[in-house]
């Protein structure tokens, strides 16, 4: 460090607002690139199914542990190769996104709906309700929400419901702290006592008022956690605590392909790549979105 | 500064409390009888019987709760029925291997991380900031579990230079750590990047500086010593996410330590050692909270100062 020169930081002081000018265009390149990604796999998920057919329960002995691009028995040729059961990886992954994606989402939405909830609850009325739900965030924040997710999953046993339910639980806090600190600084505003003298009730405060003044973070915190959401469960279905085998999520996949790794190594790292690749694009979109909209909540 | 300790450690036994409860709620929640639930289909009648005199089911919800917090507090989760021991100590066996793995990473995390981080900072919006901005987005975003598996691949089965399960010598160590330490040292780059970037603006920085200090003088000792504050926070927190992934790769290796014996425990049902083991990582996890926030407000006045 000893070759740093006082010149490097007065260039970075003096170039602060070109540079943020620089970054805001840069910005907009990161968020063109992460939402076309995440359109292609959105749509490899919606309709790669219908084309390449997955059957789980379909074996062919005779195209075992095929590497990628082999030409199959029916004339097919598998562009990831095939699996110990002579499935087509393609096939499974294009599954797999659309079981990954939904599970996703569906947790987004259960643990924001909880989240929100609670953070307006706790922001709005503050006082012994803010006191004891955000104490409930706390302890759940000093947990490693892993370990709660796998003792959960554990007991409900592995299936994509239980995994949503899991991941949901493990993951409202941080919509519940955003939504809280949002609707705490909202509540204060002219034009919130301005409603309330013209005899708004509190349901329509919220409702109109300081819901409205939430999304936008709210937003954004969820693409930042969609991605982890993902990993998670494809963490838990590895560890045999997610989807069942009979979904082949990407976790699954991954999983199988470890006790093949001497004759088969495409099985357990395509779609790991498959993965880390959305993973990346829904962080270089979050981050992007995040500096554009809310740079206060960069710790995240 | 008495006051302060005070408060925080309520707050850990608070915390604790909370996780030892969830425990108790989850288990009398998902539906069934639990002694059932955490035996399975192959117990016979009286294996159910003995757990659910241990866990007081025939009486009422306050007393099973009453009986379930003083068999925690005497460290008492029952026989191991798969292994035939005390579930606690069984745990208590791993925790050395796991603490090697955990701390090994976290020391090459922080070695890395924090240079890393520095070298971002400083050459800020440069080609070299960005190629690690690059390299930490990677190392958040890449699986553990699959970061595992390709390393076996290409170190153990390709250049076969490293062993890809067990323990014992340095070598075993090596693919886990790295394993481990990647996603932790991705966060604490980007933490490092943006905390130094926010004081470099400071005033007593270019007060420094104008002072004739040192450009390394200026960087380590007053930009980043203030710039690691909110670090420490973050960093004890995210400790919890690096506990939470030795689970992951401990299986992947095959390491033997709590992790594992937690996804073994699960895998037979075996409860008593299940719960150990998880609130024995939150208790170790807890307590460098703890160690953390002490630490904090040790460095910065205001914290302890400040009121809840």
């Amino acid at each position: 460090m000893t070759d740093v020169t006082s010149t490097d930081l007065d260039v970075a002081l003096v170039a602060t607002p070109a540079k943020a000018r620089a970054r805001g265009r840069a910005g907009s390149a990161r968020i063109r690139f992460g939402l076309t990604v995440i359109i292609l796999y959105a749509v490899a998920a919606a309709i790669g199914p219908w084309i390449v057919r997955f059957d789980p329960v379909a074996t062919r002995t005779q195209d075992r542990l095929k590497p990628p691009f082999s030409r199959l028995s029916d004339g097919s040729l598998a562009i990831f190769g095939t699996d110990q059961v002579g499935q087509d990886l393609l096939a499974q992954m294009l599954q797999g996104a659309r079981i990954s994606i939904a599970v996703g989402l569906a947790t987004l939405l259960l643990a924001g709906t909880i989240g929100v909830t609670v953070g307006l609850a706790a922001g709005y009325f503050g006082g012994w309700l803010d006191s004891v739900l955000m104490r409930l965030a706390d302890i759940q924040l000093a947990f490693p929400s892993i370990l709660l997710a796998i003792f959960i999953a554990a007991l409900l046993g592995p299936s994509v419901v239980n995994v949503v339910i899991v991941l949901a639980v493990s993951n409202w806090v941080t919509f519940a702290r955003v939504t809280r600190g949002q609707a705490l600084a909202t509540r204060r505003r002219e034009f919130v006592d301005a409603s309330r003298t013209l005899g708004a009730g509190t349901w329509r405060l919220i409702r109109r008022c300081v819901l409205p003044a939430c999304i936008a973070p709210v937003l954004v915190v969820a693409t930042v956690e969609i991605g982890h959401v993902i990993l998670a469960e494809a963490s838990l279905s590895f560890l045999g605590l997610g989807t069942p085998a009979s979904t082949p999520s990407w976790g699954v996949t991954i999983a199988n392909g470890r006790n093949y790794l001497a004759d088969a190594w495409w099985i357990s790292t395509v779609p790991g790549i498959a993965l880390a690749f959305l993973v990346v694009s829904l962080g270089v979109l979050g981050d992007a979105l995040r500096d554009r909209y809310d740079p206060r909540l960069r710790s995240l | 500064m008495a006051a302060y300790v005070l408060r925080r450690l309520f707050f850990s036994v608070f915390v604790l409390w909370g996780a030892v409860t969830i425990i108790f709620v989850v288990l009398r929640l998902v539906p069934g009888d639990p002694a059932y639930i955490m035996l399975g289909p192959d117990a016979d009648q009286a294996q159910i019987a003995a757990l659910r005199a241990q866990l007081g089911l025939d009486h009422s919800l306050v007393q099973q709760y009453a009986t379930y917090l003083s068999n925690v507090v005497r460290l008492d989760f029952g026989q191991s029925f798969r292994l035939n021991a005390d579930s606690m100590s069984l745990v208590l066996q791993r925790v050395p291997a796991t603490i090697q793995l955990a701390s090994t990473a976290l020391l090459v995390s922080l070695l890395i991380g924090l240079p890393l981080g520095v070298v971002a900072a400083l050459r800020a919006n440069t080609w070299i900031d960005r190629g690690i901005s690059v390299f930490s987005l990677l190392g958040q975003s890449t699986p553990s579990f699959w970061l595992g598996i390709v390393m076996i691949l290409v170190f153990s089965r390709g250049l076969q230079v490293l062993p890809s399960s067990g323990s014992g010598t340095w070598s075993h160590l090596v693919l886990p750590t790295i394993t481990l330490a990647l996603p932790f040292l991705a966060i604490l780059v980007r933490l490092t990047r943006s905390g130094l970037l926010e004081v470099v603006h400071e005033g007593y920085v270019q007060t420094a500086r104008a002072k004739g200090l040192l450009e390394s003088t200026v960087i380590l000792s007053h930009a980043l010593r203030n710039a690691l504050i909110p670090i420490v926070t973050v960093v004890g927190l995210q400790f919890g996410a690096l506990l939470g992934g030795t689970v992951i790769v401990e299986t992947v290796f095959a390491w033997p330590g709590v992790g594992r014996l937690l996804i073994d425990s699960i895998g037979r049902r075996d409860y008593g050692v299940v719960q150990a083991a998880i609130l024995l990582v939150a208790t170790i996890f807890v307590g460098i909270n703890l160690l953390v926030d002490l630490i904090y407000g040790f460095l910065d006045p205001r914290v302890r100062l400040a009121g809840d």
